[in-house]
């Protein structure tokens, strides 16, 4: 059975790595592991989207609406705008930080409130306020790993095989601050 | 055990020219096809190079073939445009050592300025394509493209689209074969493409193709897996994943080689079919071939000629089953321009001023939207400088007063060059104003001919693009801080009001270059802001407001230019080291 995870963010808050730690994780758990990355434009403060998936055989390297086992949402309004990509029974894990897009820094549109508890009447959120917990830690640049640690707990690795995992992929004098961050979400309930 | 890894699609790639005895490599940087360049420079057997333009690359390619080493050229979908010139007679003169040239297409056009199809260009060119459908296969595709081209005397495209090129996929990692260099022979009628020889190589061309029809028949990566015979689906690359992930039982003819056609093979899947679906991105390329011979099929009545295919799209229109979409209505996040980033601060000079630009490709295409709003027209590499010239001719020099051309410093060496050359040769009085942050930005910090550095870091005397310009005759060519928004406020309206061709150069690092050092942040003081929204209007991503209204940084983002500072009248933004 393919499992499938989207991790959604604002371009340049680390999707990729996030998602290459990820794919890490499953290829040395013997898994087929495919990943959709975006590159280009996209990544300049945009709205980006990763896709990671791995079973037996994976077939697409996209994950489609209605597919999502687990989102990893960076930011509260990515979460919004890609909730429905996930499965009924599917959890999003969330981010709670705000990044205005620039239309709202205009005027042109607004940030939309409440959209956690919103999504928690439809779907299973946990939510973390990651940049607070990674500035308690002393580096506000882990914060994704804060976030991957409360996803880690909805699925199916144990801790030793993420630590295993985060120390390979990233850069080696970062390595003790980010497994502490991992360690510090996966901690959480 | 053979050793496994996963990879880019565009990786894979270039494992694929290392394993397959490749000795040169040209290209120039374009999403997505990039990181084929960037991976091939850590194989120390290939020279690899960025070249200023696709033509260039190709051409470096070809002149590496006919040496009689195998070569490799890679580009983006457009960039193909710039190198068909050269193609097109590649493929009449065929190769020395074998010839490929990698194309990458944007179905969905993630950062490119059109949707078109590589396999069009190919079918006129009379080149054949190779298509994989995951990494492994853009390593393979890739081996196999070099004994296609040696074997039949041609070059050969490997098409990828931006899904597979990033995408990552296990790869099955083998050694590099070795090739021994193909003697090089003086050839007249075959590589010099005068008239007279190029008739005959033009029936040579058309023979070649007649007999790769027929030989496809018989490739492996034409492959046929019969399964239930309701329904038939002919389909190649990314799309035939998703057949795979809908219709599992379905029978598939996968086309690894999308042209030419395998037309035999084809008809024979089709009689066992009972219904019979092409599913490609973009064009109808195989429908329109396959129905010339008569056969019925359903391809573009259902999926679409834009954008990417996907799993759900067969799930409704082949299945039936309606696809729960909720149409999230969700505030837009469209890319800006990075915080620090020098060219907010050239277009928050050019918005007071009023003036227009004729935009060109890269980071700076963003000014076309709010709050900068300056940029009026993005063609394609290096027009911006050609379509002021062509305005100017047309309106005259009083029309096109408050009006500027913008051009990043790589795409200039790409081919703006050019077109400030037709400027000064045919007397034009316009301004142009390349924004020169050192290196090609949006495609992700490559070097180019005027960073003075290599695709593989080698440091080399860089081009200076101020003397380029003088060299061309141009008396007017000043250099601004591009932070420094007073002074180049003082010289564009200097420059604009002259009547005579001017070039400023903007300049200013990328912020996010590698090594690029942030001294600064800027803290804000709520308790003195007046709501006046002046610091906002260059819209940095860093500045926004409170909920009351006064203004907040996010000082995570901030990088410290200082440009929202610099209009803050109260003192409420101030600049300090770090």
């Amino acid at each position: 059975m393919t499992k499938n995870i989207m991790i959604v963010g604002v371009g340049g808050q680390g999707t990729l790595l996030t998602s290459r730690i990820l794919g890490g994780l499953m290829e040395d758990a013997g898994y087929d592991v495919k990943i959709s990355e975006v590159h280009g434009m996209a990544q300049r403060g945009g709205s980006v989207v990763t896709f990671v998936r791995y079973g037996e055989k994976v077939a697409e390297p996209i994950v489609e609406e209605g597919q999502a086992d687990v989102l990893i949402a960076f930011e509260r309004l990515e979460a919004l705008r890609y909730a429905h990509f996930l499965k009924k029974d599917g959890v999003l894990i969330v981010n709670d930080q705000r990044i205005d897009p620039m239309p709202v820094v205009t005027g042109a549109a607004t940030y939309p409130e409440n959209i956690i508890e919103d999504l928690k009447k439809q779907y299973t959120v946990y939510d973390i306020d990651a940049m607070d917990e990674a500035k308690k830690l002393g580096n506000s640049r882990v914060f994704n790993n804060i976030v991957l640690g409360m996803a880690a707990r909805h699925m199916d690795f144990t801790k030793d095989q993420w630590l295993a995992v985060i120390e390979k992929k990233v850069p080696p004098k970062t390595i003790e601050i980010n497994k502490e961050a991992f360690l510090a979400g996966y901690g959480r309930e | 055990m053979s050793k496994k890894e996963i990879m880019l699609g565009n990786a894979a790639i270039a494992r694929g020219a290392w394993e397959a005895g490749v000795k040169v490599s040209s290209a120039y940087p374009g999403t997505p096809s990039t990181e084929i360049s960037e991976n091939i420079v850590n194989y120390k057997e290939i020279y690899a190079e960025w070249a200023p333009n696709e033509a260039v690359a190709a051409e470096v390619a070809i002149g590496a073939s006919l040496a009689g080493t195998r070569a490799l050229a890679s580009m983006k979908l457009v960039g193909l445009n710039v190198a068909s010139d050269a193609m097109y007679t590649a493929a009449y003169i065929g190769v020395n050592g074998g010839l490929v040239v990698v194309v990458a297409d944007d179905p969905g056009l993630y950062s490119s300025q059109n949707e078109q199809d590589t396999r069009l260009v190919a079918r006129s060119a009379h080149i054949p394509v190779l298509e994989p459908s995951d990494s492994q296969e853009a390593k393979d595709f890739t081996k196999l493209a070099y004994e296609i081209s040696e074997k039949y005397d041609t070059p050969v495209f490997l098409r990828t689209t931006t899904r597979l090129a990033h995408s990552q996929g296990t790869v099955e990692l083998c050694d590099r074969v070795e090739i021994e260099d193909k003697p090089y022979e003086r050839d007249v009628a075959h590589n010099v493409m005068m008239p007279g020889n190029a008739k005959k190589r033009h029936i040579f061309v058309e023979q070649r193709e007649n007999q790769m029809k027929k030989d496809a028949c018989d490739f492996e990566i034409n492959r046929v897996e019969m399964g239930d015979t309701k329904i038939g689906f002919i389909t190649s690359g990314i799309a035939y994943q998703y057949v795979k992930e809908v219709c599992p039982e379905a029978s598939v003819l996968k086309l690894g080689m999308v042209y030419p056609l395998p037309e035999q093979l084809i008809k024979d899947f089709a009689a066992k079919v009972d219904r019979l679906i092409i599913f490609e991105e973009l064009e109808p390329f195989f429908e329109t071939e396959i129905k010339s011979w008569g056969i019925k099929c359903e391809g573009k009545e259902l999926f679409t000629l834009q954008g990417e295919y996907s799993a759900n799209m067969l799930r409704e229109k082949i299945l039936g089953q309606k696809v729960e979409v909720k149409p999230s209505q969700v505030t837009a996040r469209p890319p800006i321009l990075c915080p620090g980033c020098p060219h907010r601060s050239t277009f928050y000079v050019l918005k007071k001023l009023g003036i227009h630009a004729s935009g060109d490709i890269g980071c700076y295409t963003l000014g076309a939207v709010a709050p900068l709003s300056v940029v009026d027209t993005t063609v394609c590499m290096g027009a911006s400088i050609a379509v002021l010239h062509g305005m100017e001719k047309a309106k005259g020099s009083e029309w096109t007063k408050n009006w500027v051309a913008v051009i990043g410093d790589s795409t200039f060496m790409h081919t703006g060059i050019i077109s400030l050359e037709n400027m000064a040769y045919n007397q034009s009085k316009g301004t142009v104003i390349i924004m020169d942050n050192s290196t090609t930005g949006m495609t992700g910090h490559q070097d180019h001919a005027a960073t003075g550095k290599t695709l593989d870091g080698t440091v080399v005397p860089a081009i200076s693009i101020y003397k380029v310009c003088k060299a061309l005759g141009i008396e007017n060519v000043v250099e601004v801080n591009a932070f420094d928004t007073a002074e180049l406020e003082r010289v564009v309206k200097e420059e604009t009001s002259r009547d005579a061709l001017s070039v400023i150069i903007a300049c200013a690092p990328c912020a996010l270059l590698k090594g690029q050092k942030f001294p600064n942040k800027v803290k804000a003081f709520p308790d003195k802001c007046k709501k006046c929204g002046a610091c906002l209007r260059p819209g940095c991503p860093a500045v926004t407001k409170t909920e009351d209204g006064k203004i907040k940084i996010d000082e995570t983002m901030c990088n410290g230019c200082g440009l929202c500072a610099s209009l803050c009248k109260f003192e409420a933004l101030e600049k300090y080291e770090v």
